[in-house]
């Protein structure tokens, strides 16, 4: 029966080793800090977690290589034993312990990726309203006035403040190397706080499955220096089209579509809904750019 | 002709109509064998009347043991998809109508009867008793599970399957983005199937806590019992929640309420949060009665008394209280804030402590024991490493922040199935393999149990190790293809061998009991185990009365206590014996229901009503019938005891 053991240990190294060796897990790296809180979350549980393991897979290997029956004399009886407090209280106490542990870091980490990223507090964030349709994506840049649709372009260095909501089924705007993921729903707005410290591209997408096209339900992300960020925009207000509400319900059609660049955003005619949800739906401050702009 | 196009299914492929010819077949050939063998009056006889809970029990398992197929053949038509990149083998909404089906498959028709053929079976033998508290309702429960289960199994060939996944959020399953009459199966299938769940809840409380043979105190209750009894505890407090729930997603999806969906003020959220009030509780009612299976073998094969008996019942206790408090994190990630999210995160890591208690409570169950590996005891040996690794990476979802990553990915994926498969799926092979010849009166064959266990517990783990690794690599579920570029090409190659050769296993298995059926010997004694709890003290196969003499106990092992120490089980004369008689109303009456759902889901209201008002004649019929039982003869209890003590 040994060799079986050795079998499935070789196949854990054989898929550690697949995976591990041509390129870094996406999660485990992070171009932004609240990917990198979560990331270290992450290792710091797989840590803690490894000791009840190694203890658990220890005491098992032990069990059963003492006690089996071949090694015991045929007429041994196996003694009746009830419990013990003391052995019974350390297996509570030891995974008590671990548990405040992970529960502390648990309740920091949960504030932080829930509020403006570490050292970058002071800064004004750059505001993008993401919303889903099947099966894609709408991002409306109310302060620089333009909307992209299935690509997003973000500047470094400065905090993003995502509002998100959803024109059909609840999707979950999810860029794995910034940071976890957020619901977009179609009756209130979520509020996710990401940041880019590496200029880069990086794989965006729906992970909450949304019906047929759901797969297919990407979008691609590219963080630059502000300067080259503001370029873009320009470039945008010169060359792009505007979205005109009619354009935009055409958008809206279930079905896929490329990269769109549009100047003017749907959150003039078609603003994100305010739903009862606590904090998460202050009006868009920037009602009087786009009136501006018009 | 406008009429029947509903029955159409909307998105045809050749394999649904090869499977519609392969139905039709198949009924065809059981209508015409039970008529050419004349076993109709059979089959009413000491099947579809019956009210014993052991046949109920095997009833249980036979619709699980299909169900298992099913959902395994959607498991491999998945895995195949998904092996390479940019497969074409299933189209999007072929591969989602699939694994929705596979999930509900899995737990609601598959699990559950699986947990309630074990209970049936073995917890009114281990307590001593004649039969469950209500017979007759325990033969309905079992009906409108089937019933549920057979509407919900032929809705990929009648109007189309579901496809908005088993959690059915909506605003998805609602009418604006679930246009055929998919969910309308779900939300009747699982209705009917679930009201047969909660009478059984009901009938199991009842039973363990008024059937009792004398001795049996609720502290010397074997632990599979007390499993029972504290799942059972959980079904009565979770199932009205998916009742009410399944009620309003009827009527919103039949009579255009605005419940969940979105428009005109409904809330999506509210389903999401009454689906897991639900759902989290019901992956402990799956999980507990399978710790009871494990606690039994562990303590049989290594001949020892169970370790910790009073924390093992204080943590199952606990565990069942604070399964209600974990739900929302199912939904971290759905805004409701920092605060909230760590609260529901500190509950649900606190889960993981009993749990603990329980696995080092095993541990040291083997300890100072004298293990033989039987297969009930490898797949308990096995369980314990596997399901480890599934309860700290329960813990590491649990972190709020972290989950923010790990959610809708491969990654929760992984974590489940490394509780559901040790936890569930191999405790109920365990505990099939160690009753079986209780219930059937031969054994499995032991060598080819091995085979299986060692394809199974090996492919498992090459199936479902690799999504770990997707997961944090970005692989969401519930995507029926990628592209290459993303990498995920070769883990999902491994998943799709994995799955192969679990396939290979439970193959194994099914050609075991086809082997065993053949060539094991009948002559086996009722206790081939050498085993402690006091289903081993009556005969096997068991007579239809269970005991000719209600045992008396004076602890958890009673009847380990007359084997080793002299314990007198069965004190005074055989005395004739009260039984429950045959009904064939619940068989009828979930008939009936079968009709109620499937008018339901196709709006057919005359057929509805008519069905309505045969449910209600059923019941009035119950209540003004005058039934009462049958006696055993003491003649006919002493030539059946011998007669089996003979053979
Ligand atoms: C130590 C105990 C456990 C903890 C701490 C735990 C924690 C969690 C968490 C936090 C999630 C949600 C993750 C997400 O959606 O992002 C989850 C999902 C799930 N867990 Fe567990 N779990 C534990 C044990 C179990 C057991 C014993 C079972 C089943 C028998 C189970 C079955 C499931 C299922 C089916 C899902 C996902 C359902 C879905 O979204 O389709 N878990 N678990
Ligand atoms: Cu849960």
């Amino acid at each position: 029966m040994k060799w079986n053991w050795a079998i499935l240990s070789s196949i854990f190294t054989i898929i550690t080793v697949l995976t591990g060796c041509n390129n870094k897990l996406m999660v485990l790296d992070p171009k932004g800090p609240q990917a990198q809180t979560q990331a270290d979350v992450i290792m710091i549980s797989i840590w803690t977690m490894s000791i009840i393991v190694a203890a658990v897979f220890i005491l098992l290997v032990i069990m059963l290589v003492k006690y089996r029956a071949s090694k015991q004399p045929a007429d041994y009886e196996p003694p009746h034993i009830e419990g013990s407090k003391l052995v019974e209280s350390i297996c509570i106490g030891i995974p008590v312990i671990i548990v405040i542990f992970l529960s502390v870091i648990t309740i920091q980490s949960n504030e932080q990726v829930e509020t403006t990223p570490k050292g970058y507090e002071g800064q004004k964030p750059l505001v993008v309203y993401a919303s889903s349709s099947d099966w894609k994506w709408h991002f409306s840049y109310p302060e620089e006035n333009i909307e992209t649709v299935n690509y997003l372009y973000i500047p470094t260095d400065r905090p993003l403040e995502f509002k998100l909501y959803s024109y059909g089924p609840i999707t979950s705007f999810w860029i794995p190397q910034l940071g976890g993921q957020k619901y977009a729903m179609s009756d209130m707005v979520n509020t996710l706080h990401l940041a880019a410290d590496v200029p880069g591209e990086y794989m965006g997408r729906n992970a909450n499955f949304s019906g047929k096209g759901f797969a297919e339900n990407t979008f691609d992300v590219k963080a630059m220096p502000q300067d080259e960020f503001e370029k873009w925009v320009e470039e945008v207000k010169a060359t792009a089209k505007p979205l005109t509400q009619e354009k935009f319900d055409e958008l809206l059609d279930p079905g896929h579509l490329g990269r769109l660049t549009y100047t003017g955003t749907h959150l003039d005619f078609s603003p994100a809904p305010e739903g009862e949800n606590g904090e998460h739906h202050m009006m868009p401050s920037h009602t009087e750019h786009s009136a501006m702009a018009e | 002709m406008e009429f029947f196009e509903r029955f159409a299914i909307p998105h045809p492929s050749a394999p649904i109509y090869a499977s519609m010819v392969a139905i039709g077949l198949t009924v065809i050939a059981i209508v015409a064998g039970l008529t050419y063998f004349k076993k109709w009056g059979y089959l009413w006889r000491e099947w579809l009347t019956t009210v014993d809970h052991k046949r109920i029990g095997i009833m249980y398992l036979i619709s699980a043991l299909l169900m298992l197929f099913r959902g395994g053949v959607d498991a491999i038509m998945m895995r195949s998809q998904t092996a390479i990149p940019e497969n074409t083998l299933l189209d999007a909404q072929h591969y989602n109508e699939v694994f929705t089906t596979h999930g509900i498959v899995m737990i609601i028709f598959m699990a559950m009867p699986f947990i309630y053929a074990l209970m049936n079976f073995v917890v009114p033998l281990q307590i001593g008793a004649r039969d469950v508290a209500f017979p007759r309702l325990n033969a309905l429960s079992f009906w409108l599970f089937f019933m549920g289960a057979m509407l919900f199994n032929i809705s990929f060939v009648i109007g189309g399957s579901p496809d908005a996944g088993w959690t059915a959020y909506f605003p998805l399953a609602g009418n604006e983005f679930s246009t055929s009459v998919g969910t309308n199966y779900y939300a009747l299938a699982l209705q009917i199937a679930g009201l047969g769940t909660l009478m059984s809840g009901i009938n199991f409380i009842v039973t363990i806590l008024k059937m009792r043979a004398p001795g049996i105190t609720l502290m010397k209750m074997p632990m599979f019992t007390w499993s029972a009894l504290t799942a059972n505890v959980i079904v009565v407090f979770a199932f009205p929640v998916l009742t009410v729930a399944l009620i309003m997603m009827t009527m919103d999806r039949l009579f255009g309420t605005h419940f969940f969906a979105t428009t005109n003020g409904g809330m999506d959220m509210l389903w999401a949060n009454l689906f897991w009030v639900w759902g989290h509780p019901e992956v402990y009612i799956l999980i507990l009665p399978a710790f009871g299976v494990y606690s039994e073998v562990i303590s049989t094969f290594a001949r020892r008394n169970l370790y910790g008996y009073k924390s093992m019942v204080a943590s199952m206790v606990g565990i069942s209280f604070l399964s209600f408090l974990v739900w929302t994190h199912h939904f971290f990630t759905m805004g409701q804030g920092a605060l909230t999210n760590s609260i529901f995160s500190v509950t649900t890591m606190a889960i993981a402590i009993p749990t603990g208690i329980k696995i080092f409570n095993w541990l040291f169950t083997m300890w100072k024991g004298k293990i033989e590996f039987t297969v009930p005891m490898l797949y308990a040996v096995g369980f314990i490493p596997i399901f480890t690794i599934g309860g700290v990476t329960g813990v590491m979802l649990a972190m709020a922040s972290a989950d923010y990553q790990y959610h809708n990915t491969m990654f929760l994926v992984a974590h489940f199935h490394y509780t559901i498969i040790p936890g569930v799926v191999f405790a109920m092979i365990a505990g099939l393999t160690y009753w079986w010849p209780k219930m059937f009166g031969f054994m499995l064959n032991e060598r080819i149990g091995k085979w299986a266990f060692w394809f199974i517990a090996i492919s498992f783990n090459v199936t479902f190790f690799p999504m770990f690794f997707t997961g944090l690599d970005g692989q969401a579920r519930r995507m029926y293809t990628y592209s290459e570029a993303t990498g995920f090409g070769p883990l999902n190659m491994l998943s799709f061998i994995g799955a192969l050769g679990l396939a290979v296993g439970f193959a194994l298995i099914a050609y075991n009991v086809y082997y065993s059926t053949r060539y094991a010997s009948r002559n086996i004694s009722a206790d081939p185990w050498d085993a402690r709890t006091l289903e081993w003290a009556t005969q096997s196969p068991v007579p239809a009365y269970n005991f000719a003499i209600t045992p008396q106990a004076n602890s958890s092992e009673a009847f380990w206590d007359a084997k080793k120490k002299g314990h007198e089980l069965f004190k005074g004369e055989v005395q004739k014996i009260h039984m429950p008689s045959n009904s064939g109303v619940p068989f009828i009456m979930s008939c009936i229901f079968f009709i109620w759902g499937f008018s339901f889901v196709f709006s057919l209201w005359i057929p509805a009503i008519l069905a309505t008002i045969g449910i209600f004649i059923c019941m009035a019929q119950r209540s003004f019938e005058r039934d009462p039982g049958y006696y055993i003869s003491v003649k006919e209890i002493k030539e059946t005891e011998s007669k089996l003590r003979g053979a």
